[in-house]
């Protein structure tokens, strides 16, 4: 019989292709963890530029004793589902928790982001629904629409005008879930939520914003993106992860529909998983009340947003979007790209590596995700890291100071 | 030839890069080489050019232009009852 893995052949000549030499992102082993901003990789101190740590909040003190607490109290795991032995006590205090940050009725806490969607998305439309998708959402929002098994329409990144016509052309007869993303992870640009809630209200289609990159970011209270814009109000169902801001593991979802807790017996990705473990549910409860009541972690993360931004300007690179916790410096080569990157980790600096199909427009990305706890000093190596080898590789005008 | 073909016929060319002849037996994935983001944005030409929809989950059955062809004048023959 043929070989499985002969499908991936493509993928493997695709791969060997990008020439990696001194190092491959997928290989990268993070052999010690200084800090929320410093690594060793391959013996070397390393600041870490691309770990989506946005509050740094992974080391914070409280959220570590809480997880200490939690593990010598209820143990290592859960060893069970939500449905069956695993909601203790700490998963419907989180949920309390996070339903109290968002203002609503409802809150379902899975095991991991991806599942969040799947579990949502995938279950909240089906075969007779139609799911109207931002064409560069995430790849859970894309496994979680094949999943549901509803009817797929993409609509053109970040735009308000295109989505009403996809949503005049489905008529007013189809049961519609819309779907789009608070900060969009690859590029770092924020969806123009007024805009695009206004168009779906005015169609009647119910809305999901994925805040996985937003909650902790934007708005008052942390919230993400619907509430900086003031429609949080508008936004019938909103989901998120604890592996970002709040620095561990696990996902939620939020709503005031009054059938909302039914998911909890249809969605099969919250049944048959095991929940999350003790220690993860205490420090993401302590990490949620954090990021609620205090600002000044979200203060310190845009200040250095905006100083890699304006100095990865300044020098000359062209960035992704406007300055925001993601700046995505692009390369126009990829085997430029591939070659930078590896010398940023030899220079002691990590940042992400990103291509096609994961990003969009077919661009080569060098991401890079800020922290509030980096110091003013860590920015401003990585950006002199950033242009002194884009000058050495000719990316950038300029000599190799 | 059918209308609808040379209509989408002129979409392609844009997206055609290395001008590859265009038939209905062509193929998108093999002859053309588009990848699966090259597709969708081919799909959302479509839908505004003829004004229809075209949900993602045709795409696996549409491998030729031929087969687009034929879905377009379908989807258009819908909407209008």
């Amino acid at each position: 019989m043929a070989d499985l893995f002969d499908k991936f052949d493509p993928m493997i000549k695709a791969r060997d292709a990008l020439g990696f030499e001194a190092a491959s992102p997928i290989d990268v082993v993070m052999e010690e963890i200084l800090s929320p901003t410093e690594a060793v990789i391959k013996g070397q101190r390393t600041i870490l530029a691309g770990t989506n740590n946005y509050l740094g909040l992974t080391f914070d003190p409280r959220c570590v004793r809480a997880a200490h607490e939690a593990l010598d109290a209820a143990g290592t795991g859960t060893t069970g589902s939500r449905v069956l032995n695993g909601t203790y006590s700490g998963h419907k205090a989180l949920e309390a928790a996070i339903a109290g940050l968002y203002g609503t009725e409802h809150c379902l806490v899975f095991s991991t982001g991806f599942l969040a969607n799947l579990a949502s998305i995938g279950t909240l439309a089906g075969k007779d629904d139609v799911i109207v998708i931002d064409a560069d959402s995430h790849a859970s929002i894309y496994d979680a629409c094949t999943m549901s098994g509803a009817t797929i329409v993409r609509f053109k990144h970040n735009d308000p005008d295109d989505l009403d016509k996809r949503l005049r052309r489905l008529g007013g007869d189809a049961r519609v879930l819309v779907v789009i993303e608070g900060l969009y992870s690859m590029l770092g640009d924020k969806a123009p939520m007024r805009e695009l809630v206004e168009v779906k209200n005015c169609h009647g289609a119910a809305l999901m914003v994925d805040e996985a990159h937003s909650i902790g970011v934007f708005g008052e209270t942390g919230c993400g993106v619907a509430q900086e814009a003031g429609v949080m109000d508008q936004v019938e169902f909103m989901v998120g992860t604890f592996s970002k801001s709040v620095g561990t593991i696990g996902g939620y979802c939020v709503s005031n529909h009054p059938k909302f807790e039914i998911l909890r017996l249809a969605a099969r990705p919250y049944m048959f998983t095991a929940s999350l473990p003790p220690s993860v549910v205490a420090s993401a409860l302590k990490a949620v009340e954090i990021l609620g009541s205090e600002p000044q972690h979200r203060q310190k993360l845009w200040r250095n947003a905006r100083q890699l931004h304006e100095g990865l300007s300044a020098a000359g690179f062209s960035l992704g979007a406007p300055a925001s916790p993601v700046v995505a410096v692009k390369i126009p080569e990829r085997a430029t790209a591939v070659r930078l990157w590896e010398q940023l980790l030899q220079n002691g600096v990590y940042v992400n590596l990103a291509m096609p199909p994961a990003t969009p427009q077919g661009l080569n990305l060098l991401r890079c995700s800020l922290s509030a706890a980096h110091t003013p000093e860590q920015v401003s190596t990585i950006v002199e890291t950033f242009t002194r080898l884009a000058r050495s590789n000719s990316v950038l005008a300029g000599s190799a100071a | 030839m059918s209308k609808t073909l040379d209509d989408i016929r002129e979409l392609i060319a844009p997206y055609n890069k290395k001008g590859v002849p265009v038939a209905p037996q062509t193929t998108f994935a093999t002859d053309l080489e588009w990848d699966s983001l090259t597709v969708m944005d081919f799909v959302a030409e479509m839908e505004d050019h003829f004004d229809i929809i075209i949900p993602l989950n045709l795409l696996p059955d549409l491998e030729t232009v031929g087969q687009v062809a034929d879905a377009v004048e379908g989807l258009v023959e819908k909407r209008n009852g």
